[in-house]
């Protein structure tokens, strides 16, 4: 049970991770590698603010900043430079795990003793709801705080796909979608496609930043290693939701994209229970999504093959 | 209001300058588009004629002259500038919209043409039964698919929508670059009837190429033979006198032999004319 609410409480702050990239990979159809430096940003200025004593919300709110900040930076990489957008998001990232240990001033940042949206949202749950310390469900004794943490990462991950489900059926949404999906149009209806990507790369690494930092108060630390594979993360949860919910409406994509991290924290959390060795979860995660990428255009060439025109290369 | 909607003052193109495959494809071109007349495009592949739309648009960088809308320098805005006064439909019918997106979010996007785009909701019940309502006078039964996305559209469908978006925010000037190429016969005869209806409608100022001489004389009422990035001729006031194929083709035989082309050009000229 404390693995389950465990998990679920990652999945909720992964998901933000999940929009993020939703927006990068969906709507502008490119791997934003800037996802690595900026999930590091937001763990890395949250902790090094925390520890100095500043309230977790301007904390936590400083650290989204600075990861839309990042994005902007990517995206004016991509349009006034024209560097591709590999190119952008490697050269963004790279500097930024500069900018992270800078920042920090170690490699790595102990929160156990300060105060966090985490202790915030406990203290809000006994004083509000009288929740408390430890309270037992089905047989099992959970702590507040952990109830607490899931039930704020489950508000903050629902409320924000919600806001970016909105967001996308507002006129600048919509402008950012066509850009997205057809740049010639977009500039043909007088949209600032460049404009569109700086933006939408911002609000991309935004929420990336703001799920690194929601990581770090959750783990009680931050590491300088702890963006690396975000992206590839972020692709995981959107597979699984675009699996499980399907790319129907906007709406139902975006939910995907919350549900999909829940669901893959929990099978990762299984996997692990079952004996899966910790170390070889990015391989098993980077295994998943080539697999998910790869084996529909393997299937599709293996059902081409057979026809006549393939036929004849097999001999 | 000035009555000039377009003004192209010694407007140059010129690729690979300075080298020797460089190529004039404007060459030092004036051109006044008076108020709300019809102009056709005529020319050979390489002409310029594309070229012309291009600079006009935006989309071909200047290497001289200057560009004025509506009497306003427009020479340095971007593309995307230029398109708040410019509506523009293209050959190939996937380049006017955006597939994924649902008809009604690609008429949104066009209904916004040179306004604000903010937080507003861009779909509303208002602007959804509006949007029903203009997509019915197309008659193509289309204000029953407004949430289907628009890739699953045929081509002269999309083509149509993409007329219907381009002066659904009535522009300054219209551009028709070849939009009935790529279409089947029908869906062309179709596209160029919304065409006609919607520039009377607006009285609107167009600049059209096309490779069809039938469509140049029944809708221009003046027409530019472009050749070797000049204007060679500027016919005009053709409502009056009736000018036929024939007349086009004898004129494009001038410039032949004017020319002195090779034969592989002189056929691929029949070709592509008669």
């Amino acid at each position: 049970m404390n693995l389950l609410v465990g998990a679920a409480t990652l999945g909720f702050i992964l998901a933000l991770l999940g929009l993020g990239v939703f927006i990068s990979y969906r709507i502008y159809d490119t791997l934003d590698l800037t996802a690595d430096g900026s999930f590091g940003v937001g763990a890395a200025v949250v902790a090094a603010l925390l520890v100095r004593d500043v309230h977790p919300l301007p904390a936590t709110a400083i650290a989204t900043l600075a990861g839309v900040l990042a994005g902007a930076i990517s995206g004016t990489l991509r349009t006034r430079f024209l560097v591709s957008a590999l190119l952008a998001g490697v050269l963004t990232s790279t500097a930024l795990y500069s900018v992270n240990l800078f920042v920090m001033g170690s490699g790595n940042l102990s929160l156990t003793a300060a105060e966090s949206l985490v202790t915030l949202a406990e203290g809000l749950g006994q004083r509000l709801f009288g929740l408390p310390a430890s309270l037992t469900v089905l047989g099992t004794t959970l702590s507040g705080g952990s109830i607490a943490s899931l039930v704020l990462m489950a508000l903050l991950a629902g409320g924000l796909a919600l806001l970016l489900a909105l967001f996308m059926g507002t006129d600048l949404g919509l402008a950012m979608r066509a850009a997205g999906n057809n740049p010639p149009m977009a500039r043909a209806v007088a949209i600032d496609v460049d404009r569109m990507i700086v933006i939408g790369l911002g609000l991309s690494n935004g929420l990336i930043a703001l799920s690194g930092a929601l990581f770090a108060q959750y783990s009680g630390y931050s590491n300088i290693q702890m963006g690396i594979g975000a992206l590839v993360t972020g692709l995981a949860n959107l597979m699984v939701g675009e699996a499980l919910l399907g790319r129907r409406s906007i709406g139902r994509w975006i939910a995907g994209a919350v549900v999909g991290a829940v669901v893959f924290r929990l099978l990762v959390a299984g996997a692990v229970r079952a004996g899966l060795n910790p170390s070889a979860l990015k391989l098993v995660t980077a295994l998943f999504v080539l697999a998910v990428l790869v084996l529909p255009q393997l299937a599709r060439r293996a059902r081409a093959g057979r026809g006549p025109k393939g036929a004849g290369s097999h001999a | 209001m000035p009555e000039i909607a377009l003004r192209l003052e010694a407007v140059s193109h010129v690729f690979h300058q300075g080298t020797p495959s460089e190529v004039r494809a404007l060459d030092a071109v004036d051109l006044e588009l008076e108020r709300g007349t019809f102009t056709v495009v005529l020319g050979a592949n390489g002409s310029g004629k594309s070229s012309l739309l291009n600079a006009v648009s935006g989309s071909l960088a200047l290497t001289g002259g200057r560009v004025y809308l509506d009497g306003r320098e427009v020479t340095r805005w971007t593309e995307q500038g230029r398109a708040r006064l410019i509506g523009r439909v293209f050959q190939n019918p996937f380049t006017g919209t955006a597939a994924d997106l649902s008809v009604a979010e690609n008429l949104a996007l066009a209904a916004r043409r040179g306004g604000r785009r903010w937080l507003r909701r861009a779909l509303g019940r208002d602007k959804r039964r509006a949007l029903r309502k203009t997509v019915a006078t197309l008659g193509m039964g289309l204000e029953d698919r407004l949430d289907t996305p628009i890739g699953l559209l045929s081509g002269g469908q999309r083509q149509a929508l993409t007329l219907l978006m381009a002066t659904m925010v009535r522009p300054t000037l219209l551009l028709l670059d070849e939009h009935t190429a790529a279409l089947d016969p029908r869906s062309a005869e179709q596209v160029i009837r919304l065409t006609q209806s919607a520039i009377t409608a607006g009285a609107l100022t167009t600049l059209m190429v096309t490779h069809s001489m039938a469509e140049a004389v029944e809708l221009g009422q003046r027409i530019l033979v472009m050749h070797r990035g000049r204007v060679a001729y500027d016919l005009r006031d053709l409502r009056h006198q009736r000018l036929t194929e024939d007349d086009l083709l004898q004129l494009f035989d001038r410039l032949r032999w004017a020319d002195r082309l090779d034969g592989p050009t002189a056929a691929m000229l029949r070709r592509t004319y008669v």
